[in-house]
């Protein structure tokens, strides 16, 4: 681990030309309109069309996904036919938890690096909202016992069997945001580390208030502009802005609110979580020769990335374990870094991140850090709020982090930035980027 | 017969000439016996009857397709296969119909009975072969090949066939035993419903209602076929409920509502064809002998009736448009400025057939409404197809920004009439397109001549002039300039064709032709209500001469602006001897009463229909005549200024884009019908009547 920035770079450099996503959709208790490749090819659609090159150039097409939908399986596939790559080209889909939306930009990175590929379309795409109602297993057998009757008689025997305790569908959302080997789910693992770094319930709740307010900001000035792209739905619904956001949100606002995952006495709660939410996102990669060939302008270079893992019940850490390497081999500072996005999966989690930065037995022991590595100014970091105020669809999350530091870099004037995010299981993933 | 996503696909394009089954040897160099067929036998002497008409497109049945059948069947006779398979060799279907061509000019009842009986001697033959036959249908079976088909003991069809008798549209109705084999077949009111409507139902439907055997994809053919010789392949049989409508005392009391229903449609003094065919089955649907032999002679006296041989016209004239749109053009992409009412809907329209289509505006709201409307329509007319509707809402694509512009062959614009803000729009636009790139307006009123100064390159205008609603109306006025590129004018009458409309080409003048021709209609209404007659009696007179819908009522389907803006226009650019528009209607326009899309215009309007009183007084003999007569009056005048050349572009334009009586033919063709003299004469006493705007056109003199 102790390898600089150069030896790592050991391939091609790989730029990021352009990226659209679109706006973050609160889930708001039943189906919405958009299934993940639906959401895909709303934003991929304008974003393709504004690029000097055929939907067909692309040599690969990488989407990050959690809850395909059942008709969608292999969602890459399906966005990449739908948005016209064409039949011939390969397209897959990636899945590591939170960390799906840039795993298939660091795949992408990896394949360019190598040779191997010139041009990659890579996103991530998520609907919370339709993840499914999974029927519990006694229901389950009852429809395939009914299934297999193939007399009116035995149909009738198989129909005894119904037990109304079938009809409780298990949520499968809920299954899905719980990790399976400590059975914690991820709000409680973000109590712990609450617990361990002392973060207050008060310190939580002025965060994300923060975060709704950068927002706000940003929506205003029209400093997503070039990033969303609105949506358009089937039944002549507009989708325009992330619409989680909440202007009047206040610290006196949330206080109200009750600990949503460990009551009573919980300090993590909806208001300083980040939503459930639907959305997409898309960057294109591309290798030096295929900015040659198609005239292309690249925003930014990936200069590196990293994936770390550590103990679930503690996985909103993976963020300082999997950006630390990053400025180790950059030979960085915390504060060198121009733009940060630490993905606000929970407000508690986040600033636990910047304590564990700031805490000198932490650095020395798990990080190999000769001291604190120091304090995260605020003022460059989740410049334009975070999934707090905008959402967390699993899958997307980690591509929009890495559009935004490109997006935010330009629009500052600044040159080196890091998206980073903690991934439910105990994981980490974090990307160095220079804008050009 | 293509399963691919996409045929451009190098692997498929390979294969796909293996993914057919049209029998042994159809490629074989030996030259065949026969035009228009071509017959072998395969290794289990099973023959192969492949139709392939001689130079057409499409196979159509006409007396040497017969002649050469029957030669056919000879040959079968004397040589007995193991079973006869008919199919068509090309790719679009099976067989389309009958040859209209030859229904051109029978004047002589008797000769076209004599010509059906022998028509009815093979069908017959081939009914009565003792082999197994069955016909293999890809595509459309319509008309005389779907009497070609239910003369065989099976029907297999294959996924996307569509199957209909579309002979009322003709004027006529099946006569090559199809209304006693399909009433015998299946459900007798089902099989009566699909020869009254003319519709085409797909490939499920017709197995649901037994048409045919079995839907099977191409690559299974081969077994169905097997599946019919070895008699696997369950026939339909005759349900109770059809046995008991076999009965004359049923017949007789649902032929009394099919006429009654066959006349609301439309009366049948105009369309004497359903009720014809609603009287063949009442008198002789018992006896399928009687009926095929009185299906010959109710053939016969419909053919020879004006109606027909109008209509005949009018399939010609859609023909006719269909030649000048050409061949299609090499056009992927269309951008159209203006998600308003038309702009959407035409934008959604050409997504629909197949196009990648940016649809612009300033705002995202009229671009949502129109995302709206157009998953709206996909839902109706894609019958259920989710695949369909979702690749077509996916190729239609809100664009903000305009990135399409640079990508389009056609960028097409829709926005108000207004033309300064048509030349903003051109001038921010005309810089970010395609070297090539056709600009077309939608535009009704802004002269071409006006619309085309301040760009770079003018010769890339031209007009596309839709109607509303573009799903329906069939009509695109291609409209031409003198600085128009020859070339740009050809492709654009080649897109309308490529998105399945009829272009009719015509000259930059006020109102061109549609707008032009309907306006003194429009406004000889106005003027009827001004004297205090009703609105219903009105559009009553207009109705009965045989116009879908009345003045009144189309003044509020268009819409009281509108047609006052069209009116205003016409009057100022043609200097036209017409009264302005009645203050009363200027009001209602003021006041938003602006017809159907507003709730009420002249008309009440509930769930999309107009509230009319039922106990208004009959039309008298002048009304129809005063408002059809300016009709024709305007039409001669286009024809003398050359604004199109052609009369017969004149007609189809007024039946496909305003629904012109059609069983007249089109307005020229009923005035020459009429008599030039007759109706010249008339115009003289109506202007002595009601005023000056009846003064006959000089064109008249022309038109005789």
């Amino acid at each position: 681990m102790s390898e600089n920035i150069e030896s790592r770079r050991q391939g091609r450099p790989v730029y990021i030309v352009d990226g659209a996503r679109t706006p973050f959709i609160k889930a708001r208790g039943k189906p919405g309109p958009f299934t993940p490749v639906d959401l895909a090819v709303q934003c991929g659609r304008p974003l393709l069309l504004r690029q000097p090159f055929a939907a067909t150039e692309f040599d690969q097409v990488i989407l990050g996904c959690v809850n395909a939908g059942a008709d969608e399986q292999n969602p890459g596939r399906v966005a990449a036919l739908r948005l016209g790559c064409g039949t011939e080209t390969v397209a897959f889909t990636v899945a590591i938890n939170c960390g799906s939306g840039m795993q298939s930009i660091d795949t992408a990175y990896k394949y360019i690096a190598a040779g191997d590929s010139d041009l990659i379309l890579a996103g991530g795409a998520e609907s919370l909202s339709n993840a499914p109602l999974i029927l519990n297993h006694q229901a389950v057998d009852f429809f395939a016992g009914l299934n297999a009757a193939k007399s009116p008689l035995d149909r009738a025997r198989a129909f005894a069997n119904f037990r109304t305790d079938m009809l409780a569908p298990v949520i499968g959302l809920e299954r899905g945001l719980t990790d399976p080997i400590t059975n914690l789910g991820m709000g409680q693992t973000a109590e712990v580390l609450a617990h361990i770094f002392k973060i207050s319930r008060q310190q939580a709740d002025e965060y994300s208030t923060e975060s709704h307010h950068r927002l706000a900001k940003a929506q205003q000035e029209g400093w997503l502009n070039d990033e969303v792209e609105p949506m358009f739905a089937r039944d002549g619904e507009l989708y325009d802005h992330d619409d989680g956001m909440r202007a009047d949100s206040s610290v006196d606002k949330l206080a109200k609110l009750k600990p949503v995952f460990e009551r009573p006495f919980g300090k993590v709660t909806a208001g300083n979580s980040s939503q459930i939410t639907d959305g997409a996102s898309w960057v294109i990669l591309a290798s030096e020769e295929a900015v040659k060939k198609h005239g292309l302008k690249p925003r930014a270079v990936i200069l590196d990335s990293e994936w770390a893992a550590l103990d679930p019940s503690i996985m909103g850490l993976g963020p300082v374990l999997s950006s630390t390497p990053l400025l180790q081999r950059a030979g960085m500072a915390l504060s060198d870094v121009d733009v940060w996005e630490i993905n606000e999966a929970f407000a508690a989690q986040l600033l636990a991140c910047l304590a564990a930065w700031n805490d000198e037995a932490f650095c020395k022991d798990v990080l190999g850090l000769p001291g604190a590595a120091g304090l995260i100014d605020r003022d460059k970091l989740n410049v334009d709020g975070g999934a707090i105020a905008l959402g967390h669809p699993v899958g997307a999350t980690g591509n929009r982090i890495v559009l935004h530091v490109v997006n935010t870099l330009h629009r500052l004037g600044k040159k080196r930035g890091i998206a980073t995010e903690c991934i439910g299981g105990g994981q980490g993933g974090a990307m160095l980027i220079e804008a050009l | 017969m293509a399963d691919a996503f996409d045929t451009h696909d190098r692997t498929w394009q390979a294969l796909s000439s293996r993914n057919e089954e049209l029998g042994p040897g159809l490629k074989a160099t030996a030259p065949s016996p026969y035009r228009n067929w071509r017959v072998t036998r395969d290794a289990d002497n099973l023959a192969w009857a492949v139709l392939d008409k001689a130079g057409s497109s499409a196979n159509t049945i006409s007396p040497d397709v017969l002649e050469e059948l029957d030669a056919i069947l000879t040959t079968l006779e004397q040589n007995r296969p193991a079973g006869l398979v008919i199919r068509s060799a090309k790719a679009s279907g099976f067989i389309a119909g009958a040859d209209i061509g030859q229904f051109v000019g029978m004047t002589d009842e008797a000769e076209v009975a004599a010509g059906m009986t022998r028509a009815h001697v093979v069908a017959d033959r081939l009914e009565a072969l003792t082999i197994p036959t069955i016909a293999v249908v890809h595509g459309y079976c319509l008309g005389g090949g779907l009497e070609v088909a239910l003369a065989c003991h099976h029907r297999i069809g294959v996924e996307g066939s569509t199957y209909g008798f579309p002979e009322v549209q003709l004027g006529l109705h099946p006569g090559l035993g199809g209304t006693a084999r399909l009433t015998r077949l299946i459900d007798p009111l089902e099989a009566m419903q699909l020869m009254l409507t003319g519709k085409t139902v797909v490939a499920k439907k017709a197995k649901a209602l037994g048409i045919i055997d079995v839907v099977v994809p191409e690559r299974h053919v081969e077994a169905a076929i097997q599946a019919a010789l070895a008699g696997k392949l369950s026939s339909p049989k005759p349900t109770l409920k059809a046995r008991v409508l076999d009965s004359a005392p049923a017949r007789r009391i649902l032929a009394q509502r099919m006429k009654a229903e066959a006349d609301k449609q439309a009366p049948h003094a105009n369309y004497p064809a359903p009720y014809a065919l609603v009287e063949l089955w009442e008198k002789h649907g018992g006896d399928f002998e009687a009926m095929k032999r009185e299906e010959i002679q109710s053939f016969a006296r419909l053919m020879v009736t004006e109606t027909s041989r109008n209509l005949v016209r009018v399939f010609f004239l859609r023909q006719k448009l269909q030649g000048l749109a050409g061949r299609p053009p090499k056009i992927k992409h269309v951008h159209v400025i203006g998600a308003g009412a038309m702009g959407g809907d035409i934008a959604a329209w050409v997504a629909w057939r197949g196009l990648t289509v940016t649809l612009g505006d300033v705002k995202p709201e009229p671009l949502a409404g129109a995302i709206k409307r157009a998953a709206a329509l996909y839902e109706k007319i894609g019958h259920g197809d989710k695949l369909r509707i979702r690749d077509a809402l996916d190729r239609l694509i809100p664009d903000l920004k305009g990135a399409g512009i640079a990508h389009a062959d056609i960028v097409i614009e829709a926005v108000p009439e207004n033309l300064k803000l048509k030349h903003a729009i051109y001038a921010a636009t005309e810089p970010k397109m395609k070297a090539g790139a056709i600009l077309a307006s939608n535009t009704s009123s802004i002269p071409f001549e006006e619309l085309r100064t301040g760009l770079s390159k003018p010769g890339r205008l031209v007009g596309l002039h839709f109607f509303n609603p573009v799903s329906r109306m069939m009509l695109v006025e291609v409209i031409r300039h003198d600085q128009l590129d020859p070339e740009v004018e050809k492709t654009a009458r080649a897109f309308a064709g490529m998105i399945d409309r009829l272009p009719a080409p015509a000259r930059s003048a006020p109102g061109f032709i549609v707008n032009r021709a309907l306006t003194p209609y429009l406004q000889e209404a106005m003027t009827m209500l001004d004297e205090g007659i009703a609105k219903e009696t009105i559009d009553k007179a207009a109705e009965n001469f045989g116009m879908p819908m009345g003045p009144v009522e189309l003044a509020d389907t268009v819409g009281l602006d509108i047609c006052v803006d069209v009116a205003e226009m016409l009057k100022r650019e043609l200097h036209w001897p017409m009264p302005d528009a009645p203050d009363w209607l200027t009001k209602k326009v003021e006041a938003k009463k602006l017809g159907r899309k507003t709730g009420e215009g002249l008309y009440v309007w509930k769930g999309g229909h107009p509230v009319k009183d039922l106990k208004a007084s009959k039309p008298d003999a002048d009304m129809a005549d005063r408002l059809i007569l300016p009709m024709l009056n305007t039409c001669v005048a286009l024809l003398r200024e050359g604004v199109t050349e052609d009369a017969d572009v004149i007609d189809a334009s007024m039946i496909f884009g305003s629904g012109f009586a059609p069983f007249r033919g089109g307005p020229l063709s009923y005035a020459k019908a009429r008599g030039v003299g007759e109706i010249k004469a008339r115009l003289v006493e109506l202007a002595g009547k009601y005023g000056e705007r009846f003064k006959p056109d000089e064109g008249w003199d022309a038109l005789g």
